[in-house]
């Protein structure tokens, strides 16, 4: 069977607006009728990769493909890259600026929430041209 | 499963706008050949749609204040929201004073009740091993939302009774006590706010039965309780609550009773929503509690009352001035813990889910795409669903056709003329 596709804009200029796609997608997984759990994990993942995209690379594209055997969540941004993804996966570790930081965000753990939330994670970056999240969440 | 609702329609009023449609909560709402229909497994009965309504077309169904006839003794539970309908007040001992000349034999205010609830929150939350945050279960509409649309936090809520079945628990109690009548003979009436409380009565979440016997509107009551009221000379000392009770009337009052600093208190359906959301999505990691009322500023808030919430709210705050902090405490009640607590589980009710089936659930959500992708998106609502994407599942689910869509039929006639 075709899994199910769903396409957003992230908007990268606007804070109040991150959230906005995990939160559609959630109501969509909601209404597919996958598990609590599932969806707890997807909305989580996704919402951090939302707000990473905002934060650094100006906003991008979500693609949310559903299958019977889970979610994969692709985040495309046309942002700076990501110099040294080892580190960026290390808790604690961000390069948000302090504006972001006194907003409550940046605490340097957006990639490592996604890695935990997640089963599978792939990132390709390259500096200058952007970075893609493949995030994959089975049921 | 049989519903019951306290929220009606009365199709001669109804002209059939929209307004209903757009702003309920589950989207339960659809408008049928030019007069709006509740979904039934859906309505939450939070009332939206009767305030909204500009024509007075969605109603409350209530009990009559001759339902005490059929009693020997009866007791009333007014609201804590009640104190805040009176210009003037001083003394919340006129109005339940007033309430015996209606016809009933003694009074057990809510806000008690609220006392002991209250209380007991608090001993919950000293738990450590307890699932934070707790979710307040006070308001029915919120546990009924949380029921249908977020399951995963099921286990945030508070398993203690509302205020109110465990102040009808007691007034049966004491009055068959006092009386010698057997329980049953006795009448034990909510004096309540909002249609959502006549809904949990007739359909409890938590508790295998309510024990009240009616519940009765502020706004039914309201005449002839103001001119009992302005007969009396001098009104008994009935209160017997203090100002963490009556405060569970308006927004906060429940949270702020706990003396804990880690709170959340929100009202309003839309940001109840959002709060909600919030707490799946483990974005509010710190907070201890969350009181979350359906109508703003709380139960003051509720449809079934006559003033202004924000007036009402006012006046109940400053009823507080002389009270005591707390008139009732569980030591002072013969009920042993349990009696306090839920008594039945609470499921998962996947109203809005597409089918029971994974499968059969992605054909009709691909199905759905394909319809939205065909509709005009400007959510204009004159097909009767709330929206485009409510209409294209609408359409899936056969309870709506593609020809309801103005614009698509206006499409089809244009191919047509050409």
């Amino acid at each position: 069977m075709e899994p199910i596709i769903l396409k957003y804009q992230v908007d990268g200029s606007d804070f109040s607006m991150a959230g906005e796609a995990s939160s559609s997608v959630k109501k969509t997984l909601k209404q597919l009728g996958f598990s609590p759990d599932l969806i707890r994990r997807v909305a989580i993942a996704m919402y951090e990769g939302e707000i990473n995209m905002v934060i650094h690379a100006d906003g991008g594209e979500a693609t949310v493909e559903i299958s019977q055997s889970g979610v994969r969540i692709i985040l495309a941004d046309h942002g700076p890259g990501i110099k040294d993804v080892a580190l960026a996966m290390q808790e604690g570790y961000s390069t948000a600026p302090d504006e972001v930081r006194n907003l409550g965000f940046g605490a340097g753990m957006g990639l490592p929430n996604i890695k935990k939330y997640s089963d599978d994670l792939k990132v390709e970056t390259e500096l200058g041209v952007g970075t893609t999240l493949t995030i994959q969440i089975n049921t | 499963m049989e519903y019951f609702h306290s929220v009606t329609l009365d199709t001669d009023r109804c002209h059939g706008c929209i307004t209903c449609v757009k702003r309920c909560p589950t989207e339960a709402i659809r408008v049928k050949n030019g007069k709006a229909t509740i979904i039934r497994e859906r309505c939450i009965d939070c009332g939206e749609c009767i305030r909204v309504c500009p024509h007075h077309a969605k109603k409350a169904v209530f009990d009559k204040l001759e339902l005490l006839k059929e009693y020997d003794y009866n007791v009333a539970l007014p609201a804590p929201a009640l104190y805040g309908q009176f210009n003037n007040l001083s003394n919340i001992d006129y109005v339940l004073t007033g309430l015996l000349s209606l016809g009933f034999d003694d009074v057990f205010e809510v806000a008690r009740a609220a006392e002991l609830v209250s209380e007991l929150t608090r001993q919950i939350l000293s738990d450590p091993g307890q699932v934070r945050p707790v979710i307040s279960t006070a308001c029915p509409a919120i546990v009924r939302l949380i029921r249908v649309r977020f399951p995963k936090l099921i286990p945030h809520l508070l398993k203690v009774k509302a205020p109110v079945d465990v102040a009808a628990e007691i007034a049966r109690k004491e009055a068959a006590q006092k009386t010698g009548l057997p329980p049953g003979r006795i009448g034990v009436f909510f004096i309540a706010p909002c249609p959502a409380k006549v809904t949990a009565m007739h359909q409890p979440i938590g508790m295998e039965k309510s024990e009240l016997s009616g519940v009765l509107a502020i706004s039914d009551i309201y005449k002839p309780l103001l001119a009992a009221m302005n007969k009396i000379e001098q009104p008994k000392p009935l209160s017997g609550c203090g100002l963490t009770g009556i405060s569970w009337g308006y927004t906060g009052g429940e949270a702020t009773a706990l003396l804990r600093n880690k709170y959340l208190a929100a009202d309003g359906m839309e940001n109840v929503i959002n709060i909600l959301e919030e707490i799946e999505d483990e974005k509010l990691r710190d907070l201890d509690f969350v009181e979350l009322g359906a109508c703003v500023s709380g139960c003051v808030g509720g449809c079934l009352n006559i003033e202004n919430p924000y007036i009402a709210r006012t006046r109940v705050r400053q009823l507080r001035k002389y009270m005591p902090v707390a008139g009732s405490h569980m030591k002072d009640f013969d009920l042993v813990p349990e009696a306090y607590l839920w008594n039945a589980p609470v499921e998962y009710d996947p109203v809005m889910q597409l089918d029971q089936d994974l499968q059969a659930a992605m054909r009709k959500m691909q199905e759905i795409q394909r319809i939205e992708k065909e509709l005009p998106g400007i959510d204009c609502s004159a097909c009767g669903s709330p929206s485009c994407h409510a209409f294209a599942v609408d359409v899936v689910e056969e309870t709506a056709k593609m020809s309801d869509c103005l614009l698509v039929l206006k499409n089809r006639l244009k191919d047509i003329m050409e």
